[in-house]
């Protein structure tokens, strides 16, 4: 997968979870940067993710994720 | 977007896009709110959200409380300030074998077993004792879903130490109390998560992290679970199954390959398939809803298809039979007429999507599965879409189906007479019109939910609170039962009134449609007399709180001789009867209490 593609997926889901059709992610994005990113909206994040790029994520890398740009990484490691 | 929350819906789809289906759900202004109270033994914010759309899409627009986190059994049996402020509705309890608290150990002796089951349900017993006691609403209460792993192995299952099997213990027990207590509906997980899969319900990641104890993807099934016994709670359960038959109920079309040509009987694998799905339907004949047919078809030909010997269904089992060539739309409209019930009350089964679509957009209220045409789905797609979920089988319920064919009959009748009132006369009518007893409070209760054109006021009652009403003696109540020459047509009306001084106010009269024209509120009304009479009362005082749907008793209290004394600019309106002098009854045509 290319990493356009990858970019391009990921913001979907995030538009569609947070019902913002047009927000723009930056790698350096948090949940303290979108309002509508809270605990609920993670794992609803995590869970669409997981789906969309076929993938499963574990305890250990879950926690790891601080921003969109681990997300990003983790998904490019992960989804081959 | 709402038929995506109709089974089989993509539980993906769902916990993505819920905030975009939310946002069109809500807009719609004929919902009904309803105050329900989630008290959770693990997290339950996915939950709620699910729950909340699958609801809205059935019209009813959820209030919530959240309990705390795993704080079930604290907030109802201790500090429920707050819960008591909310003075829910509805209570989902939704509790899973994590909060178990003891699972025998092998060490236990046998005989202590039992013991140990006991001491699990009466923790739950006293949630629902207090419950009832407390908030006199309907709890919907999860039993338990199979343990993750078997200590045991195979012998966890009936060894009296496995917890296979003490699970098995708890969920016979929590049946027990569900048949005892009329306020008690279980939500059966151990079944949604068996047919979901339980290698698919499980995931131990989501517990580790959320304290969710079961999947996310499984959440959608458990909430539409849950919509569907609040659906039965509040009598919105479907009453007619509307069938097509080629391809539908048998294999081939009847027309073209003839009666000997059609696929049905145990001959070939397609013909086993149609006729399990036509046992499938009978059963639902059985338990009282009504069969339609609606086919493109001669009518001749179409008949004919249940001479076959193979055929499980026969002519008898429908209420009515539509087979012309006039769009399915028309059809569907005269079958609800016919039956004189509300177009919204019935599901339309049809294997050509194009007549599925057709439905869906000129009556956007019958509700159409996604049944395909692979007829080795059907079952799977009507029954796991919970739209004739019923929480009792009532003796009515048995009977209803033979309600209706008789209505049927009495149409076909009213046409041989020279007037109304000599048909009337022909149905030597005897209704029995009595205060309300305890046997009949869930009908009663049922009745006020789901009666919305005939009824003044729309106000709805629990059993509970029918039952303490019942027993007030501030209060009078009236049930009425009608039978005719045809049948019984079983508890159709219901009256309350509180007194207050020398007054009688209604807060309740409702009747079935299906004894519209009848004279029967009439005879309710005459009855209603006797009794404010008896207790010394001077007048009655009526209401007329007008709904979308409630148009057809505006002009009752006229018609029953009330006068006015005020009309309100949102067009309810108060009714005064005299009773202190004498009173004419009003009732010519019902035999009452004999």
């Amino acid at each position: 997968m290319t990493i356009e593609a990858i970019e391009q997926r990921l913001s979907e889901i995030f538009r569609d979870v947070l019902d913002r059709n047009t927000l723009i992610l930056a790698r350096e994005t948090t949940a303290a940067d979108i309002e509508e990113w809270d605990s609920l909206a993670h794992i609803s994040l995590l869970v669409a993710i997981e789906k969309e790029f076929d993938i499963k994520l574990t305890l250990d890398e879950v926690e790891q994720l601080r921003n969109v740009g681990d997300m990003f990484d983790l998904i490019q490691r992960k989804a081959s | 977007m709402i038929t995506r929350l109709s089974y089989p819906f993509d539980a993906h789809y769902l916990l993505r896009m819920k905030k975009a289906i939310r946002r069109e759900l809500i807009s719609r202004t004929d919902l009904m709110e309803k105050r329900v109270a989630i008290l959770g033994g693990s997290t339950t914010a996915e939950i709620k959200d699910m729950l909340e759309l699958f609801l809205l899409k059935d019209g009813i627009k959820p209030v919530f409380y959240e309990s705390g986190y795993n704080r079930y059994y604290e907030e109802v049996l201790f500090s429920g300030a707050e819960l008591k402020q909310f003075a829910p509705e509805i209570i989902y309890i939704h509790t899973s074998n994590v909060n178990i608290t003891r699972y025998p150990s092998v060490l236990e002796r046998a005989e202590d077993i039992d013991g140990i089951v006991a001491g699990e349900v009466n923790r739950f017993r006293k949630i629902w004792d207090r419950i009832a006691a407390e908030y006199s609403c309907p709890i919907i209460q999860n039993n338990f879903e199979l343990p993750h792993y078997r200590g045991l192995g195979n012998l966890d299952a009936y060894d009296v130490h496995g917890h296979t099997r003490f699970i098995a213990e708890l969920n016979r027990c929590f049946s027990e109390e569900a048949r005892q207590r009329h306020n008690l509906h279980l939500n059966d997980i151990n079944y949604l998560s068996a047919w979901f899969g339980l290698e698919r319900w499980y995931d131990k990641c989501a517990w580790y992290s959320y304290k969710y104890a079961m999947s996310i993807e499984a959440i959608p099934l458990l909430a539409h679970s849950v919509a569907t016994i609040v659906r039965a709670i509040l009598g919105q359960a479907k009453k007619c199954l509307v069938l097509d038959l080629d391809n539908t109920l048998w294999g081939g079309i009847i027309g073209d390959d003839g009666v000997n040509g059609i696929r049905i009987g145990k001959e070939t694998p397609e013909a086993e398939a149609y006729t399990e799905f036509q046992q499938y339907v009978k059963g639902l004949k059985e338990r009282g809803i009504n069969l339609a047919i609606c086919s493109k078809n001669d009518e001749a030909n179409a008949r004919e298809g249940f001479t076959h010997p193979d055929s499980i269904l026969a002519l008898e089992d429908f209420s009515v039979f539509r087979a012309n060539w006039e769009p399915k739309h028309e059809n569907i409209r005269e079958i609800a007429q016919l039956l004189n019930i509300g177009i919204d009350s019935l599901v339309f089964a049809d294997d050509n999507p194009a007549e599925r679509d057709l439905i869906r957009f000129q009556e956007p209220r019958v509700a159409v599965p996604e049944m395909g045409n692979n007829v080795a789905k059907y079952i799977d797609v009507i029954d796991k879409s919970g739209l004739f979920e019923t929480i009792v089988l009532s003796h009515d319920d048995l009977q209803r189906s033979t309600f209706y064919i008789d209505n049927a009959v009495r149409r076909d009748n009213q046409s041989h007479f020279e007037n109304y009132d000599d048909f009337l006369h022909s149905l030597d009518m005897v209704a029995e019109i009595k205060p309300i007893v305890p046997v009949y409070l869930d009908r009663v209760a049922q009745l006020t939910n789901k009666t919305n054109q005939f009824n003044v006021t729309t106000r709805r009652y629990t059993p509970a609170e029918l039952k303490a009403v019942a027993e007030d003696s501030c209060y009078i109540t009236l049930f009425g039962r009608l039978k005719d020459r045809f049948g019984d047509n079983g508890l159709v009306s219901v009256m309350v009134g509180v007194i207050q001084g020398l007054e009688l106010y209604l807060d309740l009269w409702l009747m079935s449609c299906r004894v519209l024209q009848r004279g029967m509120e009439a005879a309710m009304l005459d009855q209603l007399v006797v009794e404010a009479q008896g207790r010394g009362l001077k007048s009655i005082i009526g209401y007329y709180y007008p709904s979308a749907r409630n148009v057809l008793v505006s002009g009752l209290f006229e018609e029953m001789g009330f006068k006015n004394l005020t009309k309100k600019e949102d067009y309810s309106s108060v009714w005064m009867l005299d009773i202190s002098t004498a009173y004419t009854n009003k009732n010519l045509f019902i035999e009452v209490n004999k």
